[in-house]
């Protein structure tokens, strides 16, 4: 955990001699404390102080990063157990599995498809980020062909699942100069699989059936040199699996240092599709950094990386559209103008009733800074004076010849100004919630 | 290596409601359901057992729904024609409750009037055993002049009648008082909101077992992160004790799923969406999952087929393995 200010101060010289640059050590030690200074400016601080201050620098879970001959996938790093505590900050990987027995068509399929596949939400891409190949074959030969092959037509990251590290290195043998996940070291393979994953520059999986067997593990692993360790809780259930991913993250943001690393989720295997998305979908809730499903089906890839992306937005930061002037069903001349602002969700809202509805409109976009209207309004973010000047900016006024401009229903107040600052508009008042839209212009602005 | 796991007790619990009254207690329903009573967060068995499974509700409209996506169409087909049907249906297909919601229109097209509404409702509780939680369209005025007929005709059934909202709950708080019903309370994505409104109707005298909070949350895409972090904020302030939080949840992923374009619209989409109906079924399982995982007592769908996946899920995580 991060030292504050003054437990900083405990552990410098106290003397004050202003060598580092500032008047006190304390004032040292507050800008250390805001990661705006570094240790190294007081040349006076013991190799003790040091020790104590670069561990508690670590973060409570490693960052560990997959890199393969094109993409990285980020898993760790995490500070909460609850996003609105802070928020949660690495999106969990997920990966496509196949396995070394499918057909080489299949895999090749499979593997095309998932890596070029992306899908605008909120402008935004979304892509997947790599695949698991399992080497179900147990053949070093065939495992080191289907990762070849896989190479030819994807850069994105792979994890390699198998047992043997004999059959596992087949395949690392094709990742020169690449950071694969090794999934993974159990209690019977764990040193062959600890030397494998040094020697090869790899992340490595452990897998275990609980805490105690997870932590034991990565204890022995991590003197053996290797790091960037990735945990695998193997339960079947989600009810097991949600406990013991808990217990992790719990364990790991008490800085218990043995569970201070990612956890991967395998939804796959499951054979039924909708057990697999409900796996996934608690698997990026409830703290996995890497997910690995089976499917590759865009009505399932699709809804899982827009959770994702739910999940992981900044609490602080909600999602934000461009002010701008957007065309809803392709409006005409004597079509509505209707007034939000650049929340998203407030966007998305009014855009997806009136477009759901077959309506056309023009939809003007104010820059409230990514409040709500309610929000905004209060905060004097959303006001006449800024809808006027947005009507301007946009050049609103060339696009239509009937002026029908509609104000939330929330922000009625704001009619008379609007008045006085577009005298050429007529200014209407809409319904308060974005459902009730398609309603109001069937029946009032007809 | 001997890890002690972390376990948290806390000073709160999550109040147990019951829905429904079967004929020794004074109502006409074949089984009930108890919801709420958590004492740990979402299915921490290692802590307690989940004292009640989450339930899932499904959705039947007094009159057949006009603006329905046509994958739901399609899989309820004619049912649709007859609440009555269609809330049997949902009791054949594994529901545990159903949400019968009024909508601006009667019978034959024309406005909703009390008689049509207890005569729904009374056509549904023949044909179903199951608890009920009856809706109004959402207008005060309108809502106040079929719920207060209802709630007279079915003293004693427990019914669950809604919406009360801030501007609008004092005739339903007190026809549900008189009748023993019970109340859905519905705030705007906000925990103080939803405090302030459950203040105001446990101040009329309504116990707070009697009480069903809707926190409202967006669908999957749609804003899910808010609703999904004011559950857990919610849940959190229950279990530490704070008691006007300490009511069991209910959300409608089925609402606000099933009104997005990825589910309601099957063409000129783009082709990254996928297949349609397999599409919407995601968006409206993953959005009940999640909020299952964030604290919902209760999730109300549209679709049978989520209702399938979604009771496998609530079977798995609820099964008493500990890890
Ligand atoms: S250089 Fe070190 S000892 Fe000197 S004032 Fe700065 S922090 Fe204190």
């Amino acid at each position: 955990m991060a030292l504050s200010g003054i437990q900083i101060y405990k552990m410098l010289p106290q003397t004050n001699c202003k060598e580092c640059g500032f008047a006190t050590c304390l004032a040292f030690a507050m800008k250390l404390a805001a990661k705006q200074a570094e240790l190294d400016g007081c040349p006076y601080v013991t190799e003790e102080s040091k020790a104590a201050l670069a561990e508690s620098a670590t973060p409570p879970i490693r960052l560990v990063t997959l890199k393969g001959k094109a993409g990285e996938a980020k898993a760790g790093n995490e500070v909460v157990l609850f996003r609105h505590e802070k928020t949660f900050y690495n999106r969990p990987g997920v990966f496509i599995r196949v396995l070394d027995t499918e057909d080489d068509e299949v895999i090749e399929n499979k593997v095309r498809t998932g890596s070029s596949y992306s899908v605008d939400y909120v402008g935004m891409e979304l892509r997947i980020d790599g695949f698991a190949v399992e080497a179900a074959s147990g053949d070093r030969t065939r495992l080191a062909t289907v990762v070849e092959a896989l190479r030819a037509s994807t850069g994105l990251p792979l994890i390699l699942v198998g047992s043997d590290p004999a059959v596992l290195s087949g395949g690392l043998d094709k990742l020169e100069g690449e950071a694969p996940l090794i999934m993974g070291a159990d209690t019977s393979n764990w040193e062959a699989m600890a030397d494998l994953a040094a020697g090869r520059g790899a992340a490595l999986g452990i897998r275990g059936g609980s805490i105690e067997e997870l932590a034991q593990l990565s204890e022995k692993i991590k003197e053996k040199g290797v790091e960037d360790l990735v945990l695998y809780p193997a339960v079947d259930s989600m009810s097991a699996s949600l406990a013991l991913n808990t217990q992790i993250r719990r364990l790991a943001l008490k800085n218990f240092r043995p569970l201070g690393y990612p956890t991967i989720a395998f939804a796959a295997a499951s054979g039924d599709q909708g057990r697999e998305s409900l796996m996934a979908a608690q698997a990026i809730c409830k703290y996995a950094g890497f997910v690995v499903i089976d499917t590759f089906a865009p009505e399932l890839i699709y809804p899982l990386l827009v959770l994702r992306e739910n999940i992981f937005t900044d609490p602080q930061k909600p999602i934000q559209v461009l002010p701008a002037l957007y065309e809803i069903n392709s409006p005409g001349r004597s079509d509505p103008v209707l007034v939000t602002t650049n929340f998203s969700i407030t966007y998305f809202s009014v855009a997806n009733e009136v477009e759901g509805a077959g309506l056309p409109a023009w939809l003007l976009v104010t820059d409230a800074e990514g409040m709500s209207v309610l929000t905004a309004w209060a905060a004097g973010k959303f006001d006449a004076e800024s809808i006027a000047k947005a009507v301007k900016q946009f050049g609103v006024a060339d696009k239509v010849d009937q002026k029908w401009i509609v104000l939330p229903g929330h922000t009625a107040v704001l009619s008379g100004e609007l008045e006085e600052e577009l005298p050429d508009w007529v200014i209407k008042v809409g319904p308060r919630e974005a459902v009730d839209l398609p309603g109001y212009m069937r029946q009032v602005l007809n | 290596m001997p890890v002690e796991i972390p376990k948290d007790s806390w000073p709160g619990s999550v109040n147990t409601v019951t829905l429904g009254a079967t004929g020794d207690q004074g109502g006409s329903r074949t089984s009930t359901v108890t919801i709420g009573g958590e004492q740990s967060l979402p299915f921490m068995h290692f802590e307690n057992p989940t004292p009640h499974r989450p339930v899932i509700a499904m959705e039947v409209a007094a009159a057949r729904p006009a603006d329905w996506s046509a994958v739901l169409l399609e899989a309820w087909g004619s049912t649709l024609d007859d609440p009555a049907v269609w809330a049997r249906a949902c009791e054949d297909a594994g529901a545990d409750l159903i949400v019968l919601q009024f909508g601006l229109k009667g019978s034959d097209d024309g406005p909703v009037s009390a008689e049509f509404a207890v005569e729904v409702v009374k056509e549904v509780m023949d044909s179903t055993g199951l608890p009920l939680v009856v809706l109004g369209p959402g207008q005060a005025e309108i809502d106040n002049s079929i719920l207060v007929p209802i709630a007279d005709a079915t003293k004693g059934e427990r019914i669950v009648l809604g919406l009360c909202e801030e501007g609008n709950y004092r005739t339903i708080v007190a026809a549900a008082m008189a009748n023993d019903h019970l109340v859905l309370g519905k705030t705007p994505m906000d925990v103080n909101l939803a405090k302030q409104l459950n203040i105001l109707m446990t101040d009329m005298g309504l116990p707070l077992d009697r009480i069903v909070m809707d926190p409202t949350t967006g669908a999957l895409g749609y804003g899910i992160e808010y609703g999904y972090s004011v559950m857990e904020r919610l849940r959190l302030a229950a279990l530490q004790g704070d008691a006007m939080t300490q009511l069991p949840m209910l959300v409608t992923p089925g609402v606000e799923t099933w009104k997005t374009k990825e589910s309601k619209v099957g063409a000129g989409i783009p082709d990254e969406w996928g297949e349609w109906a397999e599409r919407g079924v995601n968006w409206e399982t993953l959005t009940a999952v999640a909020l299952i995982e964030a604290g919902a007592d209760v999730v109300v769908l549209r679709h049978p087929q989520s209702l399938v996946r979604v009771r496998a899920a609530i079977a798995e995580l609820t099964a008493s393995e500990t890890a």
